[in-house]
């Protein structure tokens, strides 16, 4: 059924640290590896290597510019995925039963044996989170790598998202939000993380860590003290002029 | 939103033909033998060639079957099962009625609300979105209900209640443009979307893809939207300004209930393409569109 579980037992997710993160699309190239060599359908390329390049990524990394006026802009980095959503549009209105959320760890999932490829979960993804594979035909979404966290043919430090595993910088951490004695929940309480459009009511259970506020230079700029050349300089200016 | 032709063709087409089963359900037009064949063949051509042009845009149609398994919750789901039994049950009332005489007129009520019911449906599919401001307000259902009644009433030769339906139409197609344009305003903007706002103002440095991608090519199509206003006027005019003072105006002939005809469909498709071309969802605010 495509009902959302009345509850989860966990809220799997993600933690992104916009303060952290470089924009070095390191967790953009980690995903689409594992990803197309692992659950599911491979996420294909179209024109891979033609002047029309494009292909099915389950991350992307958006760069922004903030700038209040009069100040320096701030650069931020945005990974964009699925966010799991405790109230996830993308499972209720799927037709056919193959997009879900599980019980057991909230992860959402699309079953590709019974998806039918019609777009309609990715039109009430308000995220962009969903991508319709264009060789399968059906429905790919982040699995928050769920063929890893619970691989125990894997070193237990792999047992996490690709993502979360290749980043250099430490800027995504994995873990339950749904307990508040979490490392993650503690880092989203400490930090004041943030849902991203709350008022549409999705409830993610991911959440962005905002930036750290950038200091301002209080002091105004040094005055200029030589606008007129002297000596040496003083003489090649005019000596230049009158030629 | 990119503007399939597959759901432009199955949405005015079905809906015409549903919105003629919903009138012949009720015993209009009163005929019957050959006559009344030759209208339950152009009812089901629309209705089911619709439907069944609808799964060309699908990109796995081997699991179709499925698509009829979660009623409880999915409007699309609750379309397919509303347009099958709606389909079968008609298709009873034909045999009985063309072959035995007899009149279903029970049968045939509930037929005609299956038929609105089926059209409802269709509507909720695109109401439903949150994520697509202009197309969540209560008149979404009216627009669609009012195109299936009023061009079933032009099919099945009700020209003047047709006049009156299309009459009807034109206010509501134009409410719905006033309210939608109010509605797409208030959308937000990127500093909303990315949360950043207490930042200053947030502008696109940089796109996660240089390339296009799936999201943009169905969810960030804008072609739309530049000629919408005289699209808007044709869609209106055509689809039923026109019809509606032709019906109203006109002695009631076949060729002048010809013309509206062709007049309404030629609208009401530039209006469903309009429909999909003009709406904007939510998920453009990231790419800074």
């Amino acid at each position: 059924m495509t009902a959302l579980p009345s509850k989860t037992d966990k809220k799997l997710g993600l933690v992104i640290d916009l303060d952290t993160c470089v924009g070095c699309h390191g967790c953009v190239t980690a995903c689409k590896g594992w990803n197309t060599q692992n659950y599911g359908a491979p996420l294909s390329d179209q024109d891979a290597y033609g002047a029309d390049p494009s292909g099915t990524f389950l991350n992307r990394v958006f760069s922004y510019e903030a700038e209040k006026s009069g100040c320096a802009s701030q650069t931020v980095h945005m990974p964009r995925s699925c966010l799991h959503c405790e109230d996830a549009p993308c499972v209720t209105v799927c037709p056919t039963g193959a997009s879900y959320k599980r019980e057991e760890d909230g992860i959402v999932l699309v079953n590709e044996d019974r998806c039918i490829g019609c777009g309609l979960c990715a039109w009430s993804c308000p995220y962009g989170a969903r991508e319709l594979d264009r060789e399968a035909g059906v429905m790919k979404k982040c699995t928050l790598c769920v063929d890893r966290i619970y691989n125990e043919n894997l070193p237990e430090e792999d047992r996490v998202p690709a993502c979360v595993r290749t980043c250099p910088a430490g800027a995504r951490h994995f873990g339950d939000l749904g307990d508040p004695d979490s490392d993650v929940s503690k880092l989203v309480a400490d930090r004041g993380g943030f849902d991203l459009m709350p008022d549409l009511g999705t409830k993610p259970v991911n959440k962005y860590l905002p930036p750290r506020p950038k200091d301002q230079l209080d002091t105004a700029p040094l005055n200029t003290v030589a606008d007129e050349p002297k000596g040496f300089l003083g003489w090649l200016d005019k000596a230049l002029d009158k030629l | 939103m990119h503007p399939a032709p597959s759901v432009i063709i199955f949405t005015t087409f079905s809906g015409l033909g549903f919105g003629l089963l919903a009138w012949m359900g009720l015993g209009i037009p009163d005929v019957g033998g050959m006559t009344l064949l030759a209208f339950f063949v152009i009812a089901y051509v629309l209705a089911a060639g619709g439907l069944l042009v609808s799964t060309f845009h699908l990109g796995n149609k081997k699991n179709a079957i499925y698509a009829f398994s979660q009623w409880r919750t999915s409007w699309l789901s609750r379309e397919g099962v509303a347009a099958v039994v709606t389909l079968l049950l008609f298709g009873l009332i034909a045999l009985a009625r063309i072959f035995m005489g007899a009149d279903m007129a029970f049968s045939g009520a509930i037929g005609s609300v299956l038929a609105l019911i089926t059209v409802f449906t269709t509507s909720m599919i695109y109401t439903q979105l949150k994520t697509i401001s202009r197309w969540n307000q209560p008149l979404t259902p009216v627009l669609f209900l009012l195109h299936a009644i009023a061009g079933g009433a032009l099919l099945a030769g009700e020209v003047k209640i047709a006049g009156v339906l299309l009459a009807a139409l034109a206010v509501v197609m134009w409410l719905h443009w006033q309210q939608g344009d109010a509605r797409a305003a208030n959308r937000g903007s990127l500093g909303d979307a990315t949360g950043l706002g207490h930042l200053g103002e947030v502008r696109m440095f940089e796109s996660g893809h240089t390339g296009g991608n799936y999201v943009l090519d169905e969810m960030v199509y804008r072609v739309g939207r530049k000629h919408a206003q005289k699209l808007r006027m044709i869609a209106l005019g055509a689809g039923a300004v026109l019809p509606a003072a032709i019906l109203l105006l006109t002695p009631a002939g076949h060729a002048t209930a010809f013309i509206a005809l062709a007049l309404h469909i030629a609208g009401a498709i530039v209006g469903r393409w309009l429909f999909f071309a003009e709406a904007e969802h939510v998920v453009g605010l990231y790419y800074g569109k």
